[in-house]
């Protein structure tokens, strides 16, 4: 398998300054203790990564891959064995850094003793919101994530779902720089799942970075500027998505419909009982099969351009495309 | 430590100990002991009726032993598992992202627990004085034992914290009781270290003695439920003693969370 990128950035059209990282990650390694406390199994062998302010960044990867680690060490909530993290310039650690930025772990549990406005007003009061502003930001963040009129109800009483919303809006609410998102459309339906990757959208669009973790492709697709994927701790890519991810057609799925389908200018994709797909290269190939439909008299049910996905090349990067290189 | 760094630890401590103050104050168990407790006192008076010419004495005795053993207890059940359930439900994740320093967690959550403790000796000393003046006794003689009860219960409640971000709560909760029957047996260190002779065996008890909480210090029931007040500067340095105690086990217990990793 080749990588696209051994270092960050450099098959990015921006490279990052480092005046202007969000994140700025450099030799970052960690190991953990083996069973029964023999041996040292590395999680992080050295990472170097940097996020552009301003942009939505995804950190991607299989289980394990190193992503949890990664962002609790950003977190300050492992120690590094080597390698430095700052965020906005600043150490990671520095109380500074950790006020602008919010974050939301995986499949959060809080405080189900609280209702969501207690909830809230706590994390307001950690970072150091006055009372008088405490009120409206609570409201304002709980309308963010539409759980408006619901900032009464105990936790304890909510949904997996309403869990996470309030996860963040609590994330929210002091108005980060920085918003860092561990798996945020995990546990939601299709509509919170739209609502939080249209808040992402509109972080970014007030100038927030977002920095999330995710093993939904297609989120990340949409969402995210900027990716890096992660394979056994070691960077495996990293760059612009618009960059990795080419918007030339890479092909046309055709679909047809009719009796003589029988030695037709294009790859068999698929058959069923009345309709058959067909693949083609290129635009001359899809003139040329169409216009031997229309000599045969076949009726052309539909025509998908093919572009590489996200998830293609993530397969293809980590060597799990069939009858990729592994 | 500069004024805005004081004032955000403070508002930190502050915001965490109200947030630990309204999870034991919403936790049933708390009530369940507070009830128990309430009920014993009330007991006093039937269980005095059995004796001839003491039965104030055992009012007292039972009152302040009650505040005593249920302070304790509670102590020890809510202490125990009070960082241990932050890290075990990840929440700590969320918390430590804030900023807000380690210490500041573990002074939030002491500050915190220390504030019920307040409330349940406060509530179960009021049905106790309330108890003796229906009855025309004096309750004064009570309030400085009272009081050292409480320092005992921030011994022991440090202890909880400490053991707390070391261990389960089952073994923090033993761990914690251990240290509390320690504290009640440190004297017997003293005598055997006079019985001693010179020798490492006696610089051994000297030190036990010295480092090992001496909570029989802080208990001056005997002289409160004879109507004696203690002296004043047994008073103060006795609640010395447990404020500087307890605050050296938190100090270790800080240390410990500093370097604990959330793996």
């Amino acid at each position: 398998m080749s990588v696209m990128s051994p270092r960050p950035e450099s098959s990015g059209s921006r490279a990052a300054d480092p005046g202007s990282a969000a994140i700025r990650i450099r030799g970052l390694a960690k190991a953990f203790p083996g069973h029964l406390g023999i041996g040292r199994k590395v999680a992080l062998p050295g990472l170097d990564l940097d996020v552009p302010s301003g942009e939505i960044f995804g950190l991607l990867g299989p289980n394990g891959a190193g992503k949890t680690t990664t962002l609790k060490l950003l977190l300050g909530l492992l120690r590094p064995d080597a390698g430095e993290i700052e965020v906005f310039g600043l150490p990671h650690t520095a109380a500074e850094a950790r006020a602008r930025l919010g974050f939301l772990p995986e499949n959060p549990y809080f405080y189900d003793y609280l209702t969501a406005e207690e909830f809230l007003d706590f994390y307001g009061r950690l970072h150091g919101l006055d009372a008088s502003e405490r009120g409206d930001r609570v409201q304002r963040a709980l309308r963010r994530v539409g759980m408006e009129g619901r900032g009464k109800t105990p936790l304890r009483q909510c949904s997996k779902g309403m869990v996470q919303r309030v996860g963040l809006a609590q994330a929210i609410q002091h108005d980060p720089q920085l918003v860092i998102l561990d798996e945020p459309m995990s546990g939601l339906d299709p509509i919170g799942r739209r609502q939080v990757r249209d808040l992402i959208q509109e972080l970014k669009a007030e100038g927030k970075t977002v920095f999330f973790s995710s093993h939904i492709l297609q989120d990340a697709e949409l969402l995210c500027d900027r990716i890096a994927i992660l394979e056994k701790g070691s960077l495996r890519f990293s760059g612009a998505l618009r960059e990795l991810l080419p918007s030339q057609i890479r092909g046309f799925e055709v679909t047809l419909r009719g009796a003589n389908l029988e030695n037709l200018p294009a790859e068999h994709l698929w058959a069923g009982e009345e309709e058959t797909t067909l693949l083609v290269a290129d635009a001359v190939e899809l003139e040329r099969l169409l216009a031997e439909c229309r000599s045969r008299e076949l009726l052309v049910v539909s025509i998908w351009q093919r572009r590489e996905s996200l998830e293609d090349l993530f397969l293809r990067e980590l060597g799990q495309e069939p009858g990729g290189e592994s | 430590m500069s004024a805005p760094a004081a004032t955000a630890a403070w508002s930190a401590i502050r915001a965490i100990a109200l947030n630990t103050f309204r999870e034991a104050i919403r936790d049933r168990i708390l009530y369940l002991l507070l009830v128990f407790a309430l009920l014993l006192i009330g007991a006093s008076r039937l269980l005095s009726m059995l004796t001839v010419g003491s039965e104030d004495k055992i009012i007292k005795d039972l009152g302040l032993s009650a505040i005593s053993v249920f302070g304790v207890l509670t102590a020890v059940f809510v202490g125990v598992s009070i960082v241990f359930k932050e890290i075990e439900k990840r929440t700590v994740f969320t918390l430590l992202s804030c900023p807000v320093r380690r210490w500041h967690f573990i002074a939030g959550k002491y500050a915190g627990l220390l504030s019920v403790l307040g409330l349940i000796v406060v509530v179960m000393s009021g049905a106790l004085c309330a108890l003796l003046a229906l009855r025309g006794e004096a309750f004064l003689p009570l309030l400085p034992a009272i009081l050292l009860i409480f320092f005992e219960l921030a011994m022991v409640t440090a202890f909880a914290i400490l053991f707390s971000t070391l261990t389960n709560p089952m073994l923090a909760a033993l761990w914690t009781f251990v240290a509390y029957v320690v504290g009640h047996l440190t004297w017997s260190l003293e005598l055997l270290q006079a019985r001693m002779p010179e020798g490492p065996g006696r610089v051994l008890c000297d030190v036990l003695y010295t480092v090992l909480p001496n909570l029989e210090w802080l208990n001056v029931r005997g002289e409160a439920v004879r109507g004696a007040l203690p002296a004043t500067e047994h008073l103060i340095g006795a609640s010395a003693y447990g404020v500087c105690y307890a605050l050296a086990v938190l100090v270790v217990a800080c240390m410990v969370f500093e370097r604990k990793e959330f793996i």
